[in-house]
This record gives structure tokens, C-alpha cells and sequence, in this order.
């Protein structure tokens, strides 16, 4: 992995007042993303409105697509001629953008996705916020695969998190997803975007052996393979088929085995090193409050209540959504009473936290539909009936 | 980086083939083939850089020539070949892509994508075998299967209207348009090439048989009977009315070059419109491919 300083011209070094979706297309331009195929939709609009504005200035493509299909399409072959790419969406776009997902798995494509979550399902609530595609973003696709989701919950974290998934997706060469909300892409607040020089970006990880020999699949030292692009003499292949090294299919079981484990072990594999949450109070806490996005901000008073009330409470936040953090979750199960675990879905993630703390303590699920955020007394009462 | 030394091409075709993943999955007295043959032919003709020449397919028969051709070569997902291509041509604009996949990848499921990157006259060629029919999953009724026309799925006969391809593209803004049958082999290899010398959307059909499935299951013949019937069917006229060329089952197939026209494409409009509305705020793309023209 070798990290540079970010192309000044893409940095708007100073300190603004943006929204969550501006702060991506910003966040985007500052990890030197120069191409963005996109295709309108509720709340996620104002990302690529902002990149059409700037990219002329800045040198490379802003390009409205036909369809969320096309989009996701162009991103993949973009990233083959050499660029980084990057898209924004929100969930019935999301959906569309599913088998070319698959696609970018398969070929192993660095790429970036912002999900700017509205209430679903269907067309739902286009305007009003959401967090429930977190499972698609994990499962969307078919097949087997693993990809790295981020949740910010500022538009602080939307800039920094958007470059922390273009660094991401290039040091693992996988799809990332920056799922946010509608609050959060909508909410305005201080953006700090510091000067380039401060701002590290993985390179890509470019073929540099002899030309003519570059196999799209063979795994470095590191286990991830190096990436070439189109028109430099290598005359390579690479398809959604199962392949080999050298990209060519070979449709068999042994195949499979080799190409599917590849996808997967590169993620969880390094999902210690991937995987970031933040976390306060949960030394001796008798009750963690797990959240992500727009609802750990909510969750604050909730919290600061439970607090006064007496009881020991902490807090976890997932920066890193996918791969989920597992040992720590399973760690914490062994000493707390509960887990209560807001989101606005009907209990998607809280899965994964059941799952991980097996039958160690109490999960609290404290579920809403979507259209608004938890009203704090909710969670509050989840925490007092849990800690009983 | 050192050049690795190139052995003598044994086949005509072997520098532009994948030597290594023949022989290929097409059916004997299928036509695909002799569209690969007519590509290689006419990248030979035009000298093009083969380090500088990519071809992107969708999914479905025509859809395997990516894995086939020694070329940066992209086997995508079914309909996405144009818009994957699109990212591709914007992304290294010193590239010359083409599209090389079939109508039912193209028309049917791509429909979309083909009509809007025609709309932005994306500098692509798209070359399209058109045999009729889904044939790599087994002979199911297409969005060019000609009315009456027998298909798996249409098993007493066809009743939906069909797509006119060349009328399709020209009336969604492609550049250049030509139709052939697959054995007007110089002609297919001549549009190829007048298609890698200009910049802008370029279409072209190729009339294909379906020697496993259309052919069979409309008890049409062998492939070679088909194809010679195909070409007796054919009557050029160049510049032709697209409004015209509609395709009747086992009826005559106008062919030839309808369109050929100048027109800015994309990345060219979008310098020029930048360069105008922004003066020296605008970071010129692709410059190095614009010095050369």
C-alpha cells in the first residue's frame, strides 16, 4: 500500500459550512476521485450536483447516466481506464446498482458508493431518512462476497469517511459503501478540509512488471492483485465469470472454491485492520447503547439521561458497519447486562450483535420504520427496561 | 519495463486471437466468427495499435468474442456492455472501444443504454450480430425476432413487432449506421474500418444465423444454407430510408451503409462547451487525445 499526498486541486482546503452530501463529493475530490457516472435521485442529488459544478474546474468526468444500471456499469469501466471512481445513490437506485456490485466484486474493482438512505421500501419516503439498506449493502448482490460499508454520522465524517473509502477500496481492490441518511446528507455543519498536504491517499496499486505478462489475478505477497488499465500493452481479460489468474473463465467447482474464498478471506481476513467503531463509557458499563449514523447522535440524550437516572451506561458506535466487529461485540457481551441498539429499520444490524453475543446478555432491539429519527424517550425506555 | 519478446504469429489471426482459449464455444455453421473474422481483418487493414484497441461484451453468444480476441477484452453483465464501455472511453479517451455483443444483449435488455449513448454520439463502435434470438440460453423469442417466427418461447409463432436496429440508432443520434449479412465479409470488414476512422457512435448490424436454435427450430436448413439465404435475401443500397429497412420473416434484407454523418462527439462537445463557458477555469480533458487528431 503506498500512501501519497492529495492532488491539491481537487482539495478545498479551509473550513465551510456544507451539507453531508456536499462534504462526499468534496470528500471524493480530496481522495482524487476524477470520474463520477450518476443518475438522479432523492435525497442523494445534491452530491452529484456538486461534483458536476467542480470536476470541470478540477479535470475529469461528471457524467449522468441513463439509469442507476448504467451508473454502476461505468464506474467499472472507468476504474479499468485508469481513473478513480466514485457514485451516489439512495435505496431504489441502490437496488438497481446490484448486479454490477456483483460485478465489481468479481473483478475485484476499487470503487466508491454513497447511500444516501431514505425510507423504503419501494419509492417509500424520498424524502425523509432511513437506515435500512444496511443489509443490502452486505447481501445486496447475489452470490457470496464481502464488500467494506462506512457510516458517518456528520458531514465532517462524510468528507473524512469518503476518503477513508476511496483508501480503503484501493488497498483491498473491493467496492465501499459510505451509508448515510438522509439526516446526515441533509444536516448542515462545520466541514473542516484540511490542506492537502495533510491528506493521505492510497495509490492505486498499479502493474509495473514486464508488459504483455499482467495477470489480473494474481495475488501479491499481500494477498490483493495488481490493478493495470486499458491501452498499455498488457491485452488483458477479465470478466464476471469464475477465472483464474489470468482472468479467463474456468466455469468448475475447484474454481469456484479459489475465486470465491479469495473475495471473501481478503475482507475477513483483514477485518482487524478494517474495522473502526468509537466508543465511550463501556468500561464497567451495565448497558452499551450500539448505534451508527444519524441515530448515535439521537442516542446522545438518551444516554445523558440514563446517566442521571443512575444507571452504567456506555456507548459504541459503528464507524465500520461491514465488516461488523464481531470480537469486540462478543467481548463486551461477556461483561454487560444489554446491548440496546437503536436504528431506523425494523432490526437489521441488531442481527448481527444477537449473532455475535451468542446467549451472553440481553439485545434490545429498538426499531423504527423510517420518515424520522428515534424520539429519545424511546431509547431511554429501552435502556431502563433493560437494565431491570 | 522490458518488452517481452513476441514469438512469430503462426495463424493469421493469432496475434489478435486468444491462441490459448481455442477452439471457442460457437456452434459449426454459426456466424459470429465470421464477424471476429471480419474484425481482425479490418484491424489488420487499418494497422490500428492493438495496445490501444479494447472490446467490451455484454452476456450471451456474441457476448464470449471479449474472452476471445488478444485485446484489453471486458466480459461485463448482461446489457451493461455500452455504459461499461462508456466509463471505459471517458476514462482513456486514447482508446478506441468497441462494443461487440448481440441483439438480444444490445436491444433487448441494453435497449436503454444503446439509445442514449447513440443520443450523446459516444465515441463507440458498437458492432451488433443480430441472429434473431437468445440463443446462448436457448432460443427465446428477441426484440428483433420477425413476426411469425417461430422461438421457444414464442413456440406458436412470434406476434410482438421487432425492432429495425439501423432505424433505432439513427433516430437516437448514432453517426454511422450500416447493415450486412455476415457473409458480405469485405463489406463488414469495410464499415469496421471506416468505423475505427472516425470519431462518433457507430452502429453496425450484422445478420447472423442461429444454426442450433432459429435455423433449427424454423426448420431453416443448415447454418451455411441460411447464411447463403441470408445473402441471396440481401440488397445493398447504401443511404437507404431506415424508415425502410424493417425486417420480414425469411424476407429481403436491405443492407448497406445507411448512415454516415459529422457530428461533434461527446468528449469533443464537452471540451468545446466547457472551453467556451469557462475559458481557462476549465482543466481540459483528454487533451492528449484531442493534440493527435
Amino acid at each position: 500500500m503506498k500512501k501519497v499526498k492529495a492532488d491539491p486541486k481537487g482539495v478545498l482546503t479551509g473550513a465551510h459550512y456544507l451539507d453531508g452530501d456536499y462534504a462526499i463529493a468534496e470528500g471524493g475530490l480530496a481522495a482524487g476521485c476524477r470520474f463520477f457516472g450518476g443518475y438522479p435521485i432523492t435525497p442523494s442529488t445534491e452530491t452529484a450536483e456538486h461534483f458536476a459544478g467542480r470536476i470541470p474546474k478540477v479535470g475529469g468526468i461528471f457524467i449522468q447516466m441513463e439509469d442507476e444500471l448504467a451508473s454502476m456499469a461505468s464506474l467499472i469501466g472507468a476504474v479499468w481506464g485508469g481513473q478513480k471512481a466514485m457514485t451516489v445513490t439512495s435505496g431504489p437506485g441502490f437496488s438497481l446498482m446490484m448486479e454490477n456490485i456483483g460485478l465489481a466484486c468479481m473483478m475485484e474493482i476499487p470503487l466508491v458508493i454513497a447511500n444516501v438512505q431514505r425510507g423504503g421500501p419501494s419509492t417509500g419516503l424520498p424524502t425523509l431518512t432511513g437506515q435500512q439498506d444496511m443489509m443490502q449493502a452486505k447481501w445486496g448482490s447475489h452470490g457470496d462476497y464481502e464488500i467494506i460499508a462506512l457510516c458517518p454520522d456528520s458531514p465532517q465524517e462524510c468528507f473524512d469517511l469518503t476518503i477513508d473509502a476511496f483508501n480503503l477500496s484501493e488497498t483491498y481492490r473491493v467496492p465501499v459503501f459510505v451509508m448515510t441518511d438522509e439526516c446526515v446528507g441533509h444536516m448542515h455543519e462545520k466541514v473542516i478540509i484540511p490542506p492537502a498536504e495533510e491528506i493521505d491517499v492510497v495509490e492505486r496499486k498499479w502493474y509495473t512488471g514486464p508488459v504483455g505478462e499482467y495477470l489480473p489475478y494474481k495475488n501479491d505477497k499481500d494477498g490483493i492483485p495488481f490493478l493495470a488499465r486499458v491501452g498499455e500493452g498488457h491485452r488483458f481479460h477479465t470478466t464476471g465469470l469464475t477465472h483464474d489468474e489470468r482472468g479467463y473463465p474456468v466455469i468448475n467447482a475447484e474454481c469456484q472454491k479459489v475465486n470465491v474464498t479469495h473475495i471473501i478471506e481478503k475482507i475477513r481476513g483483514n477485518a482487524d485492520k478494517i474495522i473502526r467503531i468509537e466508543e465511550n463509557d463501556t468500561e464497567g458499563a451495565e448497558i452499551v447503547v450500539i448505534s451508527y449514523g444519524i441515530t448515535s447522535r439521537v442516542a446522545v440524550r438518551a444516554v445523558q439521561q440514563a446517566k442521571k437516572a443512575g444507571i452504567k451506561i456506555g456507548t459504541l458506535r459503528l464507524i465500520t458497519a461491514w465488516p461488523f466487529p464481531e470480537k469486540r461485540i462478543k467481548q463486551l457481551a461477556k461483561k454487560v447486562k444489554a446491548f440496546v441498539f437503536p436504528e431506523i429499520n425494523y432490526g437489521q444490524m441488531v442481527r448481527e450483535v444477537e449473532r455475535a453475543s451468542g446467549n451472553s446478555c440481553k439485545v434490545v432491539s429498538v426499531p423504527h420504520c423510517g420518515g424520522w429519527v428515534h424520539d429519545p424517550q424511546d431509547i431511554l425506555d429501552a435502556i431502563k427496561e433493560a437494565v431491570k | 519495463m522490458k518488452k517481452v519478446e513476441k514469438r512469430e504469429p503462426k495463424n493469421p489471426m493469432e496475434n489478435i486471437l486468444r491462441m490459448d482459449r481455442i477452439p471457442h464455444i460457437w456452434c459449426a455453421g454459426c456466424g459470429i466468427g465470421t464477424v471476429v473474422t471480419s474484425f481482425a481483418e479490418a484491424i489488420k487493414k487499418n494497422k490500428e495499435d492493438l495496445d490501444k484497441l479494447a472490446v467490451v461484451s455484454g452476456i450471451g453468444c456474441t457476448g464470449r468474442v471479449a474472452g476471445y480476441v488478444k485485446l484489453d477484452s471486458f466480459h461485463t453483465t448482461h446489457g451493461r456492455a455500452i455504459p461499461f464501455a462508456t466509463g471505459l472511453k471517458l476514462a482513456k479517451p486514447d482508446t478506441k472501444v468497441v462494443v461487440f455483443s448481440g441483439d438480444g444483449d444490445l436491444s433487448g435488455i441494453g435497449g436503454n443504454h444503446l439509445i442514449h449513448a447513440a443520443r450523446r454520439n459516444m465515441d463507440l463502435l458498437v458492432i451488433c450480430v443480430n441472429n434473431f434470438n437468445y440463443a446462448m440460453t436457448g432460443g427465446q423469442v428477441a426484440s428483433t425476432t420477425p413476426l411469425t417466427a417461430n422461438a421457444s418461447t414464442a413456440p406458436y409463432g412470434n406476434y410482438e413487432y421487432a425492432f429495425s436496429l439501423p432505424y433505432l440508432a439513427e433516430a437516437a443520434g448514432a453517426t454511422y449506421v450500416a447493415r450486412w449479412t455476415a457473409l458480405h465479409l469485405r463489406r463488414v470488414t469495410k464499415s469496421i474500418q471506416e468505423a475505427l476512422n472516425r470519431k462518433g457512435f457507430s452502429f453496425i448490424e450484422v445478420i447472423t444465423p442461429c444454426v442450433t436454435l432459429y435455423a433449427r427450430r424454423n426448420r431453416l436448413g443448415d447454418g451455411l444454407n441460411l447464411l447463403k439465404y441470408y445473402y441471396e435475401q440481401a440488397e445493398i443500397i447504401h443511404g437507404a430510408d431506415t424508415r425502410t429497412v424493417d425486417i420480414d420473416y425469411q424476407g429481403k434484407l436491405i443492407v448497406g451503409k445507411f448512415v454516415e454523418k459529422d457530428k461533434p462527439d461527446y468528449l469533443t462537445a464537452m471540451n468545446n462547451h466547457f472551453t467556451n463557458v469557462l475559458g481557462d477555469d476549465y482543466q481540459l480533458y483528454g487533451r492528449i487525445n484531442h493534440e493527435k487528431d
